[in-house]
């Protein structure tokens, strides 16, 4: 008797594990901790429910430390199956050194256009090893109520713009630009490559700086430094110790109108902010001229070669091209752009204005993040530092232009 | 004839630490500083000798780096020396004064910043000293002397001055507690003979009590040193990798961080970081060892 209930058991045993061995279980590595929610709620449960068998967990760390920790845990064996993939070099990185898989036989990467794919291949385009995901805008979040409030109009050339500056500053009730230098990178991102498209012509000038016909002293690539020296009589008193959460609970507490942003912002502006917000593009230097944006291909997601479940990953690699997934990621993550193809109808209205910029302007990318920074000095990290003391006064623009082409010349063969 | 038996029960008692040790000690800084005579050509180990420190001492780009963070990591070390040790050996005179009331619980309150975790510590300094939400700029408001804030951690000229402070304000307990404990080791006995004497008051603390504890003092001195070469968190969790503004509070311990794991773009450098490692591992030895043969063998101990 006993006996037989113990084979029982053991029978059971063997069929539940049969059952779940089946299953698979994918871990995703992300940076996006602000996410969190949405994926739980909205994107995997979309996926799940077409798939019963396989089952997807979001499992993000800090953005700071995300290139650190992934790298440690990709060499430790220990990574999830899927990897969202910073653009170019760090993912680059993990290609050649073997941790991603390349996915250029994955039907669904016909869903792309070069340009999305661009950030996530070998520099010959011959092997593609993420599935592009998004891309974010840059440009600058503003307060209507305020605006309103002083009779302001939207500003589109930069004269204009430093006119309602001076009108908010004049007034008193705003601090008219939240946006601070303690983490640095927020003076480089939402400030030189945000507005610095328009100076040096979005690809025209990237590219070029690429292929060394022009140099960081050349004055298309000083006078966003000079413009920059500008703002810091508008970024409010101690802006020197404002962090990044600081400016985000600035302009969402409604302390300040006007917010140099990234389109990521928008899901957490719409939740914190109780008034309604506008963007307007970064503004051109005289009435008329082309606006160019920095339509940043930011997010992709790739597979761990070391993965055990490789099938299910590319399962779930497939979903996330097609178009049901960029409709379902372009609303629930609203300033995270979708890169498909296929046009997605967004509902946000502050995402469906800045995705509009895409009609009106000629996009390109940041400056520093393809090939650029490959070096030491890194470009991008100097940039930032630039960016820093150029609104500070630290340094003159011109001396900055020369330090920065100093450093990219001393590794990089074009420009030597 | 008798063979000398072998002591087993020594070695045993001594393994469990011998192997822990050497497994997440030993192991791993001789393994360090094997990964520095290395560098990565095209996904393969190269071994190249000293070239990484080649590198980091004589390439401009890397050199300025490397005597900024060693720089202010001496800064760093100053600022603790002259400001938290002098404080802590002199609450410990006032806390072991015999008539002082409520002593245990100055004790604890001044000990119990050295409990709380960086993390914390950093945080909540940044907060206080923020010039928007903070309550520097408001209590400074207050007594009249707005004028004197500044946003000090953005600055670069007072940055690591104030991360060394407030890193000062959190341990400042442990040299007071170790030269309480000195301090309270005193035999009564010298203390009454010296008064005898007509050495009283102040005096006594200058002629008898302090000779008595610079042993301790010294320990406290390389305690410091070793803490502070190898300091880290605090500016990681308040100024964040790149150690801004502009490098101001870079030492070398956040300089060994973001070149061995990357940061941003920046690819993270294993050979390099190690060589760092390497650097700062030297840089402790050789203070450790002036002060264990130039000054702790000249010190006179007095048998109490």
């Amino acid at each position: 008797m006993k006996r037989k209930v113990l084979s029982l058991a053991l029978m059971t045993t063997a069929l539940v594990t049969s059952a779940y061995a089946q299953e698979a279980t994918l871990t995703i590595e992300s940076w996006r901790n602000d996410d969190l929610a949405l994926w739980q709620e909205k994107i995997i449960p979309a996926f799940e429910a077409e798939h019963p068998g396989i089952k997807v967990i979001f499992s993000p760390s800090a953005p700071a430390e995300y290139n650190a920790v992934l790298n440690s845990k990709l060499e430790a064996g220990s990574a999830g199956d899927l990897i969202t993939c910073r653009p170019f070099d760090a993912s680059l990185a993990l290609y050649e050194s073997g941790h991603l898989t390349d996915l250029s036989d994955l039907e669904a990467m016909g869903n792309f256009s070069d340009v999305a794919k661009s950030a996530w291949q070998t520099d010959d385009a011959s092997a593609s090893f993420c599935v592009p995901m998004a891309s974010v805008i840059h440009g600058f979040i503003y307060n209507k109520d305020a605006f309103n409030e002083l009779g302001l109009e939207v500003p589109t050339t930069e004269a204009e713009f430093f006119v309602a500056l001076d009108k908010i500053k004049e007034d008193g009730t705003y601090i008219p630009m939240a946006m601070g230098t303690n983490d640095q990178w927020e003076a480089a991102t939402m400030g030189y490559n945000n507005i610095g498209p328009n100076y040096w012509k979005g690809e025209e000038g990237r590219q070029a700086l690429i292929k060394g016909e022009q140099k960081l002293t050349d004055p298309q690539w000083v006078a966003p430094y000079a413009t920059l020296a500008k703002w810091a009589d508008y970024l409010g008193d101690g802006y020197e110790a404002q962090t990044y959460p600081d400016s985000q609970n600035l302009f969402t507490l409604g302390r300040a109108a006007i917010y140099p942003a990234g389109s990521w912002e928008i899901a957490g502006f719409n939740t914190q902010a109780d008034f309604e917000m506008g963007a307007f593009k970064p503004p051109v230097q005289n009435a008329g001229d082309t606006c160019y944006i920095s339509d940043h291909t930011d997010i992709g997601i790739g597979l761990n070669a070391a993965s055990e479940n490789q099938e299910a990953a590319r399962t779930f690699l497939s979903w996330v091209a097609s178009p049901e997934f960029a409709s379902i990621f372009g609303n629930a993550v609203p300033g995270f752009f979708p890169l498909s193809n296929t046009p997605v109808e967004l509902e946000d209205p502050l995402a469906k204005e800045i995705v509009g910029w895409r009609d009106e302007c000629e996009s390109t990318i940041r400056s520093t993040y393809q090939i650029l920074s490959r070096g030491t000095p890194n470009l991008e990290n100097e940039t930032w530092g630039a960016s820093v003391a150029a609104i500070k006064g630290t340094e003159t623009p011109e001396a900055l232009g020369q330090q920065l082409q100093d450093g990219l010349a001393s590794w990089y063969a074009p420009h030597q | 004839m008798q063979t000398r038996r072998i002591r087993w029960h020594i070695v045993v008692f001594l393994a469990p630490a011998v192997l822990v040790y050497t497994g997440v000690m030993i192991f791993p800084l001789f393994n360090t500083l094997r990964l520095a005579l290395f560098t990565e050509v095209d996904q393969t180990r190269v071994y190249v000798g000293i070239q990484n420190f080649r590198t980091l001492f004589f390439d401009p780009i890397w050199s300025e780096q490397f005597w900024n963070a060693l720089g202010n990591n001496f800064w760093f070390f100053l600022i603790h020396m002259l400001v938290q040790n002098p404080i802590g050996i002199a609450l410990a005179a006032i806390l072991s004064h015999p008539r002082l009331r409520f002593a245990a619980l100055y004790r604890s309150a001044i000990f119990i910043p050295t409990i709380l975790s960086f993390v914390i510590v950093g945080f909540a300094w940044k907060l206080i000293l923020s010039p928007l939400w903070g309550i520097a700029p408001s209590m400074l408001d207050a007594i009249g002397l707005k004028s004197l804030f500044a946003p000090w951690l953005g600055k670069e000229e007072y940055a690591l001055t104030t991360l060394a402070l407030v890193s000062v304000w959190q341990f400042v307990g442990i040299p007071m507690m170790l030269i309480y404990a000195a301090l309270l080791s005193i035999p009564e006995e010298i203390l009454e003979a010296g008064e005898i004497d007509g050495i009283t008051g102040a005096s006594a603390f200058w002629k008898i009590k302090l000779p008595l504890i610079l042993p301790s003092i010294g320990i406290i001195s390389i305690l410091t040193f070793v803490g502070n070469f190898n300091a880290f968190d605090l500016i990681y969790v308040s100024q964040g990798a790149l150690a801004g503004p502009d490098f101001s509070t870079d030492i070398l311990g956040t300089f060994m961080y973001r070149t061995f794991f990357g940061f941003q773009l920046q690819l993270g450098d294993p050979h390099m970081g190690s060589a760092i490692a390497g650097a700062m591992f030297a840089i402790i030895l050789v203070g450790v060892c002036i002060y264990l043969f130039g000054i702790q063998t000249r010190m006179r101990r007095y048998q109490l």
